[in-house]
């Protein structure tokens, strides 16, 4: 295996990451309006990924980087073709971060209830738009032979796209879902449990259409073994929230968000982004990627640095592993809207 | 404006506010880390207490940093993407680490520092806020590197194939001297503020900690709000006040080393942020100058000292320096025809403003050292508005110390290095994504509203927060009063969201 093969696979481990674990925060969020109908119960919510959220969420900038590092020309192609998504991506994580940061400074149903609504939009937005922006990927845009995006953003707006998005978000939306009802106990869990019960049918006809669609069109013949286990582990999940066995349903939408990312990266390899205009501008892994001294010493540091991170999360993750309940929310200590 | 200009403004919006708001979270960051170690050591609860006021403070800002931070990776690509063609073999190594080695390091941790109080050991959790620490400190020192090619490439080499820049050693990219001197010099610029920071909020509420002592008729209120400010303001007060003196020294130090470099390196960077039209022998520090400022020839010197310039370029007050003209004509002919000047207007006067604005915390420090000197606890209303009104200060010096940098840059965005590979090298107008103007105008106004709209926000919670105090709530550390557990109630969270 060469290294620019090496870097593909890494790149596409760090999105592997960034979906799983940003994807059930993605989840909490977009949750709220449903199973969070009182203030206790979203603080409930909130606090199952309180902890980790923020080193979750680098996971992406990690990606990012590593896209930058490893693949120069696919990272200015890709950002500066995709402009408007990754702006409303961009002001959708934005208004979230300083949301759920921001939510318990004040004590005010008012202030609580915006914040609330940067935590929505921030889950929502991102969650539809990372599937639209993969799927295109996928599928390919309009790239010229100065490696440039040519289409507009409605290009992107495409069948095959929407039901990416729609994708991504039903999936993490049930991948949210299950993880409450794993973290939590008490009404939040009931509510949790019933709710991906209720969601996985629908979740294994949308994801499913999306991933069968995926491997038709752009797929080879050994992706549809991760079509497989991605279905397997949709239809497993159906079983196991109807029996509410939420452990077991969460390594099933961890399975399956794998999956789904690795049968976009397999598909896609080893172009990094086809071109819809002519199959000799396509960004390839050959064509896009850095020197071999660069792809060396990153490599260096992703194989000493990787096992570390994993591990300080891991550990992390052990330390708040037990589940939360309205009954252990403190009252709120932020201050009074007003002085006074 | 094309959508070159209009791409520049936004980087620059987008970097002068996320670069107020970093300088807080990696000084804030040690200092907190040292109240709390002060507890773990001395056992008194009012190190606890403004560990946690302070956190708050921490943490507010974190959160707009962070979420700012996003939109600085992402417009290297989204904006500049010819430049991230160009250097990304080079720049992009620097970026991933900083993912790779810091952000983990500080998101995680602070994860576990903001929600482990009362559940980790003591120790293990004094150990969460220094790796937070360490981990800004080091993102700090990435960036740096990064934007130090950008200032003086080095360790790399210039691929004819490729059209692009590429690396040859990152431990000469790492230990770039630009980077080496940068560095420092921005922690340096961080610790004064956070010590500003500290010792403006702890100066003012000591001073209102003894008014209110004053003030109040029981004597047991009183008691209790004197010794609020004696042993709980005073000391972290003249902490920060220390660690503004150390830090100011090593902005200095470390700013004359980077200002030497400089002269190497862009001598038309320290040309025009002196006004220095035409080469000169002994030339003169200017302090005041009038005219248009953006044509060298029709500015008037009003007050220079005879000779600094010189001196502080390379020791010597006789030493002849490169003015602009000549620099102009050395670039036409080395780089072909163009405008090789940036802005002399901005160039002059941020540089003056960054070392100018220093004098706030400079200020602040003097005075409130010499206000509790030997025991004393000032009540002074005056000194209290004072330690306020010091607090900006330095955010503005950090400010326009990289207006100043990254300005005087231009029309670069990779400098040549006059000792390096000549064709790694790129303006501006080379470096932009090819986007229709009204695009970037409407990220433009998106991004100013948003990050207009978050600032007020801001400012509103650090005022409240400050104006608040330290919590009632925080009086004792958890785990202090020991509840009897009941069997089968889990115990409430010692912090929650």
């Amino acid at each position: 295996m060469g290294l620019q093969e090496f870097w593909f696979i890494l790149i596409a481990v760090l999105f592997v990451g960034y979906f799983v674990l940003e994807g059930f925060d993605f989840g909490v969020g977009m949750l709220f309006p449903v199973l969070g109908r009182t203030d206790t119960r979203r603080r409930v919510m909130l606090n199952t990924i309180g902890p980790v959220w923020d080193g979750n969420e680098v996971w992406l900038i990690t990606a990012g980087g590593a896209l930058f590092a490893a693949f120069p020309d696919w990272y200015a192609t890709l950002f500066s073709g995709f402009y408007l998504p990754l702006l409303l991506i961009l002001v959708a994580l934005i208004l979230r971060i300083c949301a759920i940061e921001w939510r318990g400074k004040i004590d005010d149903p008012t202030w609580r209830a915006r914040c609330d609504i940067g935590i929505m939009i921030g889950s929502w937005v991102p969650a539809v738009l990372w599937g639209v922006a993969f799927a295109n990927i996928v599928r390919g845009v309009a790239i010229d032979e100065n490696k440039k995006v040519v289409s507009g953003f409605f290009d992107l707006l495409n069948p095959y796209a929407l039901l990416g998005g729609a994708t991504t978000a039903i999936v993490f939306a049930l991948h949210g879902a299950v993880f409450l009802a794993l973290k939590t106990s008490g009404e939040v869990r009931e509510d949790a449990v019933k709710l991906a019960a209720r969601l996985s049918i629908p979740t294994v006809v949308v994801a499913g259409a999306f991933v069968l669609w995926t491997q038709l069109s752009f797929g080879k013949g050994w992706t549809w073994i991760l079509v497989a286990v991605a279905a397997a582990a949709l239809v497993g999940v159906v079983a196991l929230t109807a029996a509410a066995r939420e452990g077991w349903a969460f390594v099933l939408t961890t399975v399956a968000v794998v999956a789904t990312v690795a049968l976009l990266f397999g598909s896609l390899y080893p172009n990094l982004m086809p071109s819809t205009i002519d199959e000799a501008y396509n960004l390839t892994i050959y064509n896009a990627s850095s020197s071999p001294y660069t792809l060396k010493v990153m490599t260096w540091a992703a194989v000493f640095m990787t096992p570390v991170v994993i591990g300080y999360q891991a550990w992390t993750y052990w330390v708040f592993r037990q589940r939360i309940s309205t009954k252990q929310i403190p009252p709120s200590i932020g201050l009074p809207l007003k002085t006074r | 404006m094309d959508a070159l200009d209009v791409s520049r403004w936004q980087f620059g919006i987008t970097t002068v506010y996320h670069f107020i708001l970093v300088p807080l979270t990696i000084g804030l960051a040690p200092l907190i880390a040292i109240m709390q170690t002060m507890w773990v050591i001395t056992k008194k609860d009012h190190w606890y207490r403004l560990t946690k006021f302070f956190g708050k403070f921490f943490l507010i800002n974190f959160a707009l940093g962070v979420a700012t931070g996003i939109v600085q990776e992402f417009q290297f690509g989204m904006n500049w993407s010819e430049y991230s063609r160009f250097v990304g073999d080079v720049f992009g190594a620097p970026l991933a680490l900083e993912g790779l080695v810091a952000f983990f390091l500080e998101s995680t941790f602070l994860g576990l520092w903001i929600f482990g109080w009362g559940r980790l050991p003591k120790l293990v959790h004094l150990a969460t806020i220094w790796l937070v620490a360490i981990g800004v400190n080091a993102s700090a020192f990435f960036i740096i590197a990064a934007n130090s090619f950008m200032q003086h490439p080095v360790g790399a080499r210039y691929n004819a194939e490729r059209g692009r820049a590429e690396l040859t050693s990152i431990w000469e990219l790492l230990t770039n001297n630009t980077a080496l001197a940068a560095f420092p010099h921005v922690v340096a610029g961080a610790l004064l503020t956070a010590g500003t920071f500290v010792a403006g909020i702890g100066g003012w509420s000591m001073v209102r900690s003894m008014r209110r002592a004053k003030e109040a008729t029981d004597p047991a209120v009183s008691g209790e709000h004197e010794n609020t400010a004696r042993t709980m303001f005073r000391p972290v007060t003249i902490l920060a006040l220390w660690v503004m003196v150390a830090s100011g020294v090593g902005l200095a130090i470390t700013g004359d080393i980077q200002a030497k470099l400089m002269f190497e390196q862009q001598p038309m960077k320290m040309a025009s942020a002196e006004s220095l039209c035409h080469t000169e022998t002994g030339a003169d520090f200017s302090i005041l100058t009038v005219g248009t400022q953006n044509n060298c020839e029709n500015i008037t010197q009003l007050i220079s000292i005879p000779g600094l310039t010189s001196f502080l370029a390379n020791g010597d007050p006789n030493s002849t320096l490169q003015g602009v003209t000549e620099l102009q004509a050395q670039y036409e002919e080395q780089f072909g025809p163009g405008n090789y000047k940036p802005n002399l207007f901005v160039t002059y006067w941020t540089f003056r403003a960054m070392i100018g604005w220093a004098a706030g915390s400079a200020i602040l420090a003097v005075v409130g050292l010499w206000m509790t000197r030997g025991g004393r606890v000032p009540d002074k209303k005056w000194f209290g508005w004072l330690s306020l009104l010091a607090i900006p200060t330095p955010f503005l010096g950090n400010s326009a110390g990289w207006v100043f940098t990254e300005m005087g840059r231009q029309p670069w965005v990779v400098h040549p290095n006059p000792t390096g590979v000549d064709q790694i090298r790129l303006t501006v107008d080379q470096g932009v994504s090819d986007h229709p103007t009204g695009l970037v105008v409407f990220s433009l106004i998106v991004f100013t509203l948003l990050y207009a709209a978050l600032g007020v926000v801001w400012f509103m919670l650090i005022r409240r927060y400050a104006i608040a105090g330290p919590s009632d709530h925080d009086k004792h550390p958890p785990g202090d009063e020991e509840e009897p557990e009941e069997p089968g109630e889990p115990k409430q969270l010692s912090f929650a969201y």
